[in-house]
């Protein structure tokens, strides 16, 4: 039997949301233990080690360990803490770092005999509100863990992703506001199959806001250079000090789950999702059919696929994660952890406003593009990208300045101040020396 | 006394660049991640040679009849500075004197070789070996037999004529 264009139905779309959820969750629950064998190789590498390479060919098998060991250990209650809230804040994280996975499509749509299936567990009509929406719930869970926890440490740290987590939310949900006006929808697919229109990833044409969009996502999965919750040095290991075994587990869990959709929506919303370079893997449901695009005359052109693209684009969108999924192991291994009223100063006095500043440009350009009537595709894209990269230059020319964000620049005041009192004090010494020995009497 | 403040000598902000020495930072790590300096000695798989003068794990030499070189003079414990070598000796027929009990308590030994340079008749060395770890302390406690049971090669001793060891 052929496969057909239509969505597939009857008693096999429950066979395929089966197989969809349990092999979705089940990738991410593997991708979460390998990332954090990942990050442990990647910054040995960093630091000239070697890394865990005793469990299994080349420590392959260390997740399993860590598991086993996490689950054999104890499970430790402090006695102050508030024992309903202390067990309940490691679910309340855990659960949103997971499901935020099911609205992302990881791969073209796969032909059955029985219909094609979308490779996407929930393809909501609220598509990224539901991301932000879950992801944001998880900071309820990390500010419970740190004050039922009843410990001064782990509070501060609850107190920290608060803050930080509010501050960021904004600037992340205003750099998405050019996405949504480029693509006019909240689906993911959709915005996949804009930028396939398009013919060019969104990271181009919203230059800045992928910048604005990769920062704000750092300080929302608490990662450094953001990890004010944690802080290790500050504060112990922030909201999440009196925990143990699973319950521990459960929050690092849930921070790589952060991290790998964080990674997964940066692959989708800026670089394609599983869209691949060619328009060979078009495909998307327009009226009960899957199509490939649109013709001249607004006839549809029917897609055509098979599961040769399904995997090869599933490929593609796992190397774009993977790469940000690095990226965000370089970047902490790199860079310092940020003082907390930089962290602040940057969320509320720089990204903020240029995000702001950035939507009214791309406002402002889409909507001259539009009047004048340049077509929906490369040229619309490249038009854009020359008025992104003129606002990213400009962006980065700012903050080169280093009056944002350098630690010199915020103590300037401080350090005259202490000049001046040096020098008061040099010239009291000196005064000092130089008067004659006192008379004994 | 005066309280003297260090100032330190910071660029000027103007000049300073977060973005700059990030994407430095960002360039060495990067270098250190797709080319990591290998300086880890994969220990149990690589073994490192031991110095010819390392002091580890006793060893008794034994005579081409299986006995010990030992008299039982009793100048190693008495030497000891650890007090770990307890020795009784005996004597046979002939008049030849032989250790009845000899222990070297390896936990108390501090391996400073002191036994092997005082010895008269070169029986008791220490050893180039360290991998002497154990389940229980009693095991620690070796016995005659397992002293001349170790395998290892003996310690050189220091040569006042050849100071650098050639």
């Amino acid at each position: 039997m052929e496969p057909t264009l239509v969505p597939i139905g009857g008693v096999w779309a429950y066979v395929a949301m089966s197989a969809k959820v349990t092999g979705i969750f089940t990738l991410v629950m593997v991708v979460v233990a390998y990332t954090t064998l990942a990050e442990r190789r990647v910054s040995a590498w960093i630091q000239d080690r070697s890394g865990p390479n005793r469990v299994g060919p080349f420590g392959l098998l260390q997740p399993i360990a860590d598991g086993i060991k996490n689950i054999l250990k104890e499970e430790t209650l402090p006695a102050t803490a508030s024992k309903f809230f202390f067990i309940l804040a490691p679910i309340l994280v855990l659960v949103p770092s997971l499901v935020t996975f099911a609205v992302i499509p990881i791969a073209a749509p796969l032909p059955t005999p029985a219909g094609v299936v979308d490779m996407v567990i929930a393809d909501l009509p609220i598509g990224i509100l539901y991301v932000l929406a879950f992801s944001s719930l998880a900071v309820y869970g990390i500010v419970l863990g740190g004050w039922a926890s009843n410990n001064k440490y782990a509070f501060l740290g609850g107190l920290r992703a608060s803050a930080q987590m509010v501050s960021y939310e904004v600037a992340l949900g205003l750099s998405l506001i050019t996405v949504l006006m480029m693509t006019g929808n909240v689906t993911l697919t959709e915005m996949i199959w804009q930028q396939q229109q398009l013919g060019m990833w969104f990271a181009f044409p919203l230059s800045l806001a992928f910048i604005l969009f990769i920062v704000s996502a750092f300080a929302e999965t608490n990662r450094l250079p953001f990890d004010m919750p944690e802080a290790e040095s500050e504060l112990i290991t922030g909201y999440h000090t009196e925990y143990s075994a699973m319950k521990f587990s459960a929050f690092m869990i849930s921070e790589f789950g952060h991290m790998v959709t964080a990674s997964a929506l940066m692959a989708t919303l800026f670089f394609g999702g599983w869209d691949l370079p060619g328009s060979w893997d078009d495909a998307f449901w327009y009226d009960g059919q899957l199509i490939a695009g649109f013709a001249a005359d607004g006839s549809v052109i029917l897609a055509n696929p098979a599961w040769w693209k399904t995997l090869l684009t599933f490929g593609g969108f796992a190397a774009k994660t993977a790469f940000f999924l690095v990226v965000y192991i370089w970047v902490r291994w790199t860079l310092p952890r940020f003082r907390y009223d930089q962290v602040m100063s940057l969320g509320w006095k720089v990204m903020l406003p240029t995000a702001l500043g950035y939507v009214v440009l791309m406002a402002g350009a889409i909507l001259v593009l539009d009047e004048i009537g340049v077509r929906w595709g490369f040229g619309y894209g490249l038009a854009l990208t020359a008025v992104s990269g003129v606002a990213t230059v400009a962006f980065v020319f700012f903050i080169d300045r280093g009056r944002t964000i350098t630690g010199a620049a915020a103590q300037l005041g401080q350090r005259v101040e202490i000049k001046s009192i040096a020098a008061a004090r040099a010239a009291a010494v000196a005064a000092r020396t130089t008067q004659p020995a006192r008379q004994e009497g | 006394m005066s309280i003297s403040v260090k100032l330190m000598q910071r660029p000027a902000p103007e000049s300073t660049s977060y973005l700059r020495a990030a994407l430095s930072g960002m360039a060495l790590t990067f270098r250190h991640m797709i080319n990591p300096v290998k300086v880890t000695q994969q220990y149990p798989e690589e073994q490192t040679d031991l110095h010819p003068r390392w002091r580890g794990t006793h060893v008794m030499e034994t005579h081409a009849d299986g006995r010990p070189k030992c008299v039982a003079c009793g100048l190693c414990p008495t030497v000891c500075p650890a007090n770990c070598i307890r020795l009784v000796g005996g004597e046979d027929d002939q008049g030849n004197r032989y250790p009845i009990v000899y222990e070297i308590d390896e936990f108390r030994c501090i391996f400073c070789g002191m036994c092997q340079e005082v010895c008269p008749v070169e029986a008791i060395h220490v050893g180039r070996h360290f991998e002497n770890a154990e389940y229980t302390r009693e095991r620690f406690v070796y016995d005659l037999d397992r002293l001349m049971e170790q395998g290892h090669a003996s310690t050189n001793l220091w040569d006042p004529s050849d100071p650098t060891g050639e």
